[in-house]
């Protein structure tokens, strides 16, 4: 890219494979994730990390990657959407949005799936509050949240076995 | 041979059942839940360059001059594109208003005057989406401001000031609606309950996904490729196809998954159009994504309408007669769509009443505001909320049981198929039923008995709300004459392909471009019940590509009909390549074709199943093995079928305004328990239940997941969600930070249950749904009612955040209650 500006070199880890890229300083953490690297599962719904359709789970925590430079991520290790299937198996949160109808459109899927992934890891056996307030930061516009939630549950008991 | 899906299942052979009415889990899941889907914005193409739409910041202004100099000075910045460029090169696009709206002038950017705060003035494209920003900034734009208007009475006021110079005014559509004899209604009546305004507010059901697409004006074919989220693509070709100068076989539209749309996606044509050209002038690719903010600014609305003087005649027994009511719709600046919701609200004229006497008197305006698009439950709901706080403040003001006075004014069960004072007929319905289970599902009772003992002094109260509404689908399009004589258009329809592959395979392949919908998995229920194979053995093209998919013009993704059209093409293709697949095995079979079955992939003898062929068997023959068939047998099959479903329609009456404007109307019931804090307004839902009435279920658990999105757009608008201009036009939530998107705090638990009433109009006994019919808006404007005194104002607002329920609650005096009774 020609865009003028400061450039920063950065390492960062997605989903176990390292990246070396040189990145302008003004790039978002979301932008060089789905432009840069190619990994499109990550969304963009509102630029104001209002909505969550950006949820990465970063250094073991969700944050809204429009959130966040690219330049700031150097040495981070983050997950996205497509790390959660191993070799094309579904996880159990997955398969619980699947069996549950936890998705219409599934924009806002892979930013729901990484706020569970993190919340059922701190929260095992979350009540149906806790799991509203664990995905509060998620904006659905299709599902009214009532089978989002019924997934996360039935997600909940599929790890608890 | 032809399959009648036209005709009703009564009359046609019923094959569907085995999948078609069970929960099959969705096709589209799989890659989805993997961030695997093909969204607008991440298609890609070499050498492309991202568009930034420059937009003004005031409402209403002349503009004096653009300079683009320096923006194309700007390192990294291919081409710009301003509104005098655009005048030159293209012509205006085709308006659906009749004069004096009809006199409107819109081009894909603004020329000579900016409209609404967001109006776009000139496009630039560049090498990455920050500099397209960067040089958007440096476009100079000088504005001669003018006064705005932003209120659509106002608007209509004479001395208003005007929008569009060449309309004279800023009334674009005015018509009467009258059925019955509502004068003599009101002379007759008991009693005359009279409403002075309500008001239903902008709101947007603002999908996820903002607008996005990747133009290419081909300079080697012509051809325009559009990869784009647009909703209702056919009608996006036939306006900017004219306006661009390109025919309609060289526009070629494409989508694959799309992000929620709720009718705001079928508003993106201007911006398409404008792609187009500054492709064209670059030479290249043009990429383009909303940031929310042009989203909020720019892609388009819901309809804000004004109800005044409303006069309903009521005879002592409760028998409400009709009601009298002056409408104004506010279009926003340019007519988008519209003036098609000036007639789309009279589907449900009475609303789910037996009311007799009706006149409307309807104005659209245009005013300051960015213009409205269609929105999940489109100029419908408007309505029926009107039709609803009728219902609910007769009840209040003569002292009628609420629930006693919506059942004995309901059309009855009986009474289907129902003509309506103007002409429509509902299909099907059971209302009385739906009430009752609703009711029995938050148990009413209780909740009454629990809202008698809070006491004074608790600083709570509790109110029981109720909301009727209809989702009527498949639209007649013969209605858009009613608003516009001249206009060539009527009927309905939605194509399908349902093919054979090589290798015997099933193909469908649809002219819809579903959001959500899970159209794949559907579709794939109703082809696998016709051919006797399983969900999982046919394959539905995911998204539309123009190129390959077959379509009409009707074709697209909007106003609940997709179970009625979408499926009925499918049903119909599927029923075609059933009739050809039986004559090819009745001749490899050596049997004849009336004993021919279909089972799990195979055709087969009846009483003998050793007597098979499979699909892979049929498919060699008329693919690969032709000369072993007769040759007049090779040439009457192609194991491609090609479907399209007609509703049976006739043209409505533009004299009159009479006519079957719609083919079914799912219902919907909803009740809701409210707890509001005296001292702060705040409004809680502590119970919440919808009855669903959508005919025959294809798939239940899709449908309980279309009730519960509807449902949270409405409590969304109800309680959290505006779209408010001040008086200089200025937007005051242009992002996620002000208009408050409801999460999963806002949404209570949702209860749904079913009455399963089939419709017997169409190919497989199902109503269309999804849209909702704003029932939430109804029920918790009824609840909030409930929660107040006797004595305190009428709920008038369909929005009602804490501040407007706390004046409510607490009325500053002298101010009047907005109702009145006359009684005789």
């Amino acid at each position: 890219m020609s865009d003028g500006g400061t450039t920063h070199p950065i390492t960062v880890t997605i989903n176990g494979e390292t990246y070396e890229r040189t990145v302008l300083a003004r790039t978002l953490l979301v932008h060089f994730i789905r432009d840069v690297l190619h990994l499109k599962g990550t969304h963009i719904g509102c630029d104001t990390g209002n909505c969550g359709a950006c949820t990465v789970m970063y250094d073991g925590r969700t944050i809204k990657s429009c959130m966040m430079l690219a330049a700031q991520a150097d040495g981070a290790e983050i997950q996205t959407v497509e790390g959660l299937a191993e070799n094309g198996e579904l996880s159990a949160i997955q398969r619980a949005f699947h069996e549950h109808h936890g998705l219409q459109c599934g924009y806002c899927t892979p930013g729901l799936l990484m706020s569970t992934t993190v919340l059922l890891r701190d929260n095992p056996h979350p009540s149906e509050a806790e799991i509203r307030r664990g995905i509060r930061g998620n904006v659905c516009r299709c599902t009214g949240y009532v089978n989002v939630v019924r997934s996360i549950e039935a997600a909940a008991e599929e790890v608890a076995k | 041979m032809r399959a009648e899906t036209a005709a009703p299942p009564a009359e046609r052979v019923d094959r569907l059942g085995k999948w078609s009415g069970t929960s099959v889990p969705r096709k589209e899941d799989r890659r989805l839940l993997q961030g695997q889907g093909a969204f607008a914005d991440d298609a890609w193409q070499a050498r492309m360059g991202y568009a930034h739409f420059v937009r003004s910041p005031v409402a209403h202004a002349r503009i004096v001059s653009i300079d683009t100099s320096k923006a194309e000075s700007l390192d990294g910045v291919f081409a710009t594109l301003t509104g005098q460029e655009v005048r030159e090169l293209t012509d205006p696009f085709f308006q659906i208003a009749p004069e004096p709206g009809g006199k409107i002038e819109e081009y894909c950017l603004a020329t000579d005057k900016v409209r609404y705060q967001g109006d776009a003035v000139a496009l630039v494209l560049a090498e990455s989406r920050d500099i397209a920003r960067d040089a958007a900034e440096l476009v100079e734009v000088e504005y001669d401001p003018l006064p705005a208007v932003v209120d659509t009475v106002a608007a209509a006021d004479p001395d208003a000031p005007v929008l569009h110079d060449e309309v004279g005014s800023n009334v674009v559509w005015h018509g009467v609606y009258d059925y019955g004899d509502v004068d003599w209604a009101l002379e007759n009546a008991d009693h005359v309950v009279k409403i002075d305004r309500l008001h239903f507010h902008r709101f947007s059901s603002t999908p996820l996904e903002c607008s996005a697409a990747v133009v290419n004006w081909d300079p080697g074919t012509g051809v325009v490729e559009i990869y784009s989220n647009n909703q209702m693509p056919m009608f996006a070709s036939l306006v900017i196809g004219p306006s661009l100068g390109v025919p309609s076989n060289r526009l070629q539209f494409r989508s694959q998954d799309i992000g929620g749309a709720f009718g705001i996606k079928i508003g993106s044509y201007p911006q398409l159009a404008g792609l187009a050209l500054l492709s064209r002038k670059a030479r290249r690719p043009v990429k383009w994504t909303e940031y929310r903010t042009d989203h909020m600014l720019s892609a388009g609305h819901g309809n804000e309408r004004v109800f005044l003087d409303i006069e309903v005649p009521v005879m002592s027994d409760g028998t409400i007669l009709g009601f009298k009511v002056r409408a104004f719709d506010d279009a926003g600046a340019y007519l988008h769509y519209e003036p098609l919701g000036a007639v789309i609200w009279s589907q449900v004229t009475p609303g789910c009443y037996r009311f007799k006497h009706i006149r409307v008197d309807y104005t659209e305006t245009v005013t300051n505001k960015c213009p409205t698009v269609p929105n999940r439950g489109y100029s419908r709901l408007q309505h029926l909320w009107l039709t609803e706080r009728i219902v609910d403040t007769v009840a209040h003001e003569l002292g009628f049981d609420p629930v006693e006075l919506r059942k004995q004014n309901y059309i009855q069960p009986e009474d289907y198929p129902y003509e309506t004072p103007n002409g429509c007929i509902y299909d099907s319905g059971n209302l009385p039923k739906a009430l009752d289970l609703a009711l029995e599902a938050i148990d009413y009772p209780a909740w009454r008995q629990r809202q008698q003992e809070l006491g004074k002094g608790s600083g709570k109260r509790i109110g029981i709300g109720i909301g009727t509404t209809l989702d009527s689908g498949t639209n007649n399009f013969g209605q858009a004459r009613i608003v516009n004589p001249g206009l060539p258009f009527s009927g309905n329809g939605e194509a399908a392909y349902v093919k054979l592959d090589l290798y015997g395979e099933v193909n469908v392949n649809l002219g819809t471009t579903p959001q959500g919908q899970s159209h794949e998995t559907t579709a794939s229920q109703v082809v696998a019940d016709i051919l006797g194979v399983s969900p999982d053995d046919v394959n539905v093209t995911s998204g539309f590509d123009q190129r390959h998919n077959t379509y009409v013009a009707f074709s697209g993704t909007y106003a609940s009909q997709f179970a009625v059209t979408g499926l009925g093409a499918a049903m119909g293709a599927a029923e075609d390549l059933r009739a050809e697949i039986v004559k090819v095995a009745a001749f490899a079979l050596e049997a004849s074709e009336e004993d021919i079955e279909l089972e799990d992939g195979q055709a087969y003898v009846r009483g003998d199943r050793e007597r098979a062929i499979p699909f892979i068997g049929i498919a060699n023959l008329v693919y690969s093995n032709v000369a072993a068939m007769p040759g007049e047998l090779a040439d009457s099959v192609s194991l491609n079928c090609r479907h399209t479903y007609r509703p049976p329609f006739e043209v409505p009456d533009p004299e009159t305004k009479r006519g079957n404007l719609t083919l079914t109307y799912a219902s919907q019931t909803h009740a809701c328990v409210v707890e509001i804090d005296e001292e702060s307004g705040e409004v809680k839902i502590l119970d919440y239940a919808v009855a669903d009435d959508c005919g025959r279920l294809i798939n239940p658990t899709i449908v309980d997941g279309q009730v519960h999105g509807a449902t949270a757009h409405g409590i969304g608008a109800a309680l959290y969600e505006a779209l408010e201009y001040d008086e200089d036009g200025q937007l005051m939530q242009s992002s996620f930070y002000e208009y408050h998107a409801v999460t999963a705090l806002d949404v209570p638990p949702i209860k749904t249950v079913h009455v399963e009433t089939p419709s017997p109009f169409t190919p497989n006994g199902a109503k269309g749904m999804g849209e909702g019919g704003g029932a939430p808006l109804h029920a918790v404007c009824s609840a909030i009612q409930d929660a107040l005194d006797d004595e305190a104002p009428v709920v008038c607002h369909t929005h009602n955040p804490w501040e407007r329920v706390y004046r409510l609650l607490h009325p500053e005096p002298g101010t009047g209650r907005g109702v009145g009774v006359e009684s005789r």
